[in-house]
């Protein structure tokens, strides 16, 4: 186990390495800025004064073992955490400079700026081209029929899934695959023009090669996106990220470089985590 | 997983256990065939019971079920009574009762469901509208005798019937609707939420057509459930011999929708058999039996078009 997962890892740092120096020429604006974030599920604090520097452009991997509060973090950053009636933030959370707890801040509209996938695909029971068009279309995006077409065509094609479905739109989106499902969500959630996707583990219910799909699409989504992913695999992380958060038992332990984060830890946890000492 | 798998081999542990499991298999098979012609009685008891029920009335009705059965009304004597007055009564007290109670009844769902704050109030609210549902009908005719017939006056008319009935499957739509809301998958929620809708675009976009064959099948059962109903009907004061028919929906002057049928008399099928079957002589039963006939083709037709609008429904949705 250990063996592979070294191996894996030392294959991708030359690539992380080669760009490494452009990635954190970026860092001096970040896009997400975290600074003493608590949360609470009832009486149970779930997060624990977490403060994180999040870049635009580059992938953010947060790994960590189950219960962590890797994926309630996460949450935090588009408030899905506001739908549990029980769950309370506190600390501040800005984006682009502006604390989205503030008192003004709509999270729905929050939420069209900050696009979501989760661990499960979960395509809605309508066709594919409804799938795409509904968030455009709550959100108006679009004035007609053609505007619309090429909002769905673009996005599609964006997650790289326009060839496979392209023939049949009207089909339900149900009878994709598990990885066509997931890309569709993909796509279903750049249809919105987010700034910052959000990413629950989302490979965690593919097959490895529907996986490498989706790890490729995200390598090209960087370009255009901030992209904070959840991951319980650390080869994942290693594989698409550029930055990366370790967190355990509701604190955030460590958070770097991915490459430093992997090969040279500053924290003795880290360290047994990515050793597979536990986790 | 490695450290089970050698004891398993071990010779003598190996023996005893499976004496020990074929024992305990021969009890469980036994169990299991008790079960199954238990069960196979029960099934077998309910439909005999049913089917016999079906025959004999089909057996003393279905001579008297004519055209002119259909389209006679009341009358002294039992071959010339006809249950026009009755069936139109009761299809129409069905329409006041479904487009009062099922707007209400699936908004309350929707509210207790997807909007209420949880807390001691709402859970009192959910118990009364569970008790609700078991409450007596009579019960609910006394009730809308003071509140409806003497409270605000509106009398023993098709409009007072259809609110009662309203009122007592009321709670059965707001349960089926609840339940309904309850078993979509939160993921589908979730997946709308994370786009940015709104709440009331989660529930219209996506709640509510995920839950709608569950809303439907609540409304099949509280619709059924009016249509037979004969109690709180007598207590309001419907009347057992009508022999003229409410004023017509439609009207060729403008506004050409005339709701005056609203307010006047009516009586309906089961209490028109009820009637009938207090009299003395067979040709009356005769009678009732004929008017159960139809009473029960009707609740079959709206059910039939309920259920048929509820894999329609299904069909749409491309789980």
């Amino acid at each position: 186990m250990t063996m592979t997962m070294h191996g894996t890892f030392k294959a991708s740092n030359g690539a992380a390495a080669a760009d490494g120096g452009r990635i954190f020429a970026q860092l001096t604006a970040p896009k997400i800025v975290a600074s003493g974030v608590n949360v609470f599920y009832g009486e149970k604090q779930a997060l624990r004064d977490v403060s994180v520097e999040i870049p635009n452009q580059i992938v953010t991997a947060f790994i960590g073992p189950s219960g962590c509060g890797k994926s309630t973090f996460l949450r935090c950053i588009n408030r899905m955490n506001d739908t549990i009636e029980s769950c309370r933030v506190t600390g501040e959370l800005k984006i682009d400079g502006r604390d989205i707890y503030a008192r003004d801040v709509d999270p729905v509209e929050l939420r069209s700026r900050v696009g979501m996938v989760f661990q499960k695909p979960n395509p809605f029971p309508k066709s594919i081209y409804d799938n795409i068009a509904y968030g455009p279309r709550i959100h108006g995006l679009s004035t007609n029929r053609a505007e619309l077409d090429a909002i769905v065509e673009k996005s599609l094609v964006k997650a790289g899934l326009w060839g496979e479905v392209k023939e049949r739109l009207g089909d339900s989106a149900t009878g994709l695959s598990g990885g066509q499902q997931q890309r569709l969500c993909i796509a279903r959630a750049i249809a919105v023009d987010p700034e910052i996707i959000l990413m629950d583990e989302p490979c965690s219910a593919l097959d490895p090669i529907a996986t490498a799909r989706i790890e490729e699409l995200i390598e090209e989504l960087r370009r255009t996106y901030c992209i904070v992913i959840v991951t319980h695999s650390f080869a994942q992380a290693a594989r698409v990220s550029q930055q990366t958060a370790f967190f355990h038992l509701g604190d955030l332990i460590e958070v770097g470089p991915t490459e430093q984060v992997f090969s040279a830890p500053r924290e003795a946890k880290t360290q047994d985590y990515i050793t597979g000492r536990f986790g | 997983m490695t450290s089970t798998a050698p004891q398993r081999n071990e010779p003598s542990r190996a023996f005893d256990r499976s004496e020990a499991r074929r024992a305990r298999n021969a009890g469980r098979a036994m169990r299991e065939t008790v079960f199954r012609i238990v069960g196979l009685v029960a099934t077998i008891l309910g439909l005999v019971a049913l089917t016999a029920l079906i025959v004999d009335l089909v057996i003393s009705g279905y001579p008297r079920l004519t055209w002119d059965f259909l389209t006679n009304f009341p009358s002294r004597r039992a071959s010339q009574a006809g249950i026009l007055s009755a069936w139109v009564g009761s299809l129409l007290i069905i329409l006041v009762t479904t487009s009062v109670a099922v707007p209400v009844g699936v908004a309350a769902g929707i509210y207790l469901e997807e909007y209420a704050p949880r807390n001691r109030l709402t859970d009192i609210i959910e118990i009364n509208v569970s008790n609700l549902a078991g409450v007596p009908s009579i019960i609910y005719g006394l009730l809308a005798l003071g509140l409806f017939v003497y409270g605000l006056g509106t009398g023993r008319s098709i409009f007072t019937a259809g609110l009662t009935l309203a009122l007592l499957i009321l709670p059965i739509i707001i349960v089926a609707t609840r339940e309904a809301i309850r078993s979509v998958p939160s993921s589908l929620r979730e997946a709308a939420v994370g786009l940015g809708a709104t709440d009331w675009q989660v529930t219209r976009d996506h709640i509510l057509p995920a839950a709608m064959p569950g809303v439907l099948t609540g409304v099949i059962i509280g619709t059924s459930r009016a249509l037979g109903e004969t109690a709180p009907l007598i207590t309001i004061g419907a009347l057992t011999f009508i022999a003229f028919l409410p004023t017509p929906p439609i009207q060729s002057t403008p506004p050409f929708v005339n709701m005056h049928w609203l307010w006047e008399g009516y009586t309906v099928l089961p209490i028109q058999a009820f009637n009938w079957i207090s009299r003395p002589g067979s040709d009356f039963l005769a009678n009732a039996a004929a008017a159960s006939i139809v009473l029960l083709v009707i609740t079959l037709g709206l059910n039939g078009v309920a259920i048929w609008l509820r894999a329609r429904l299904r069909r749409k949705l491309k789980w």
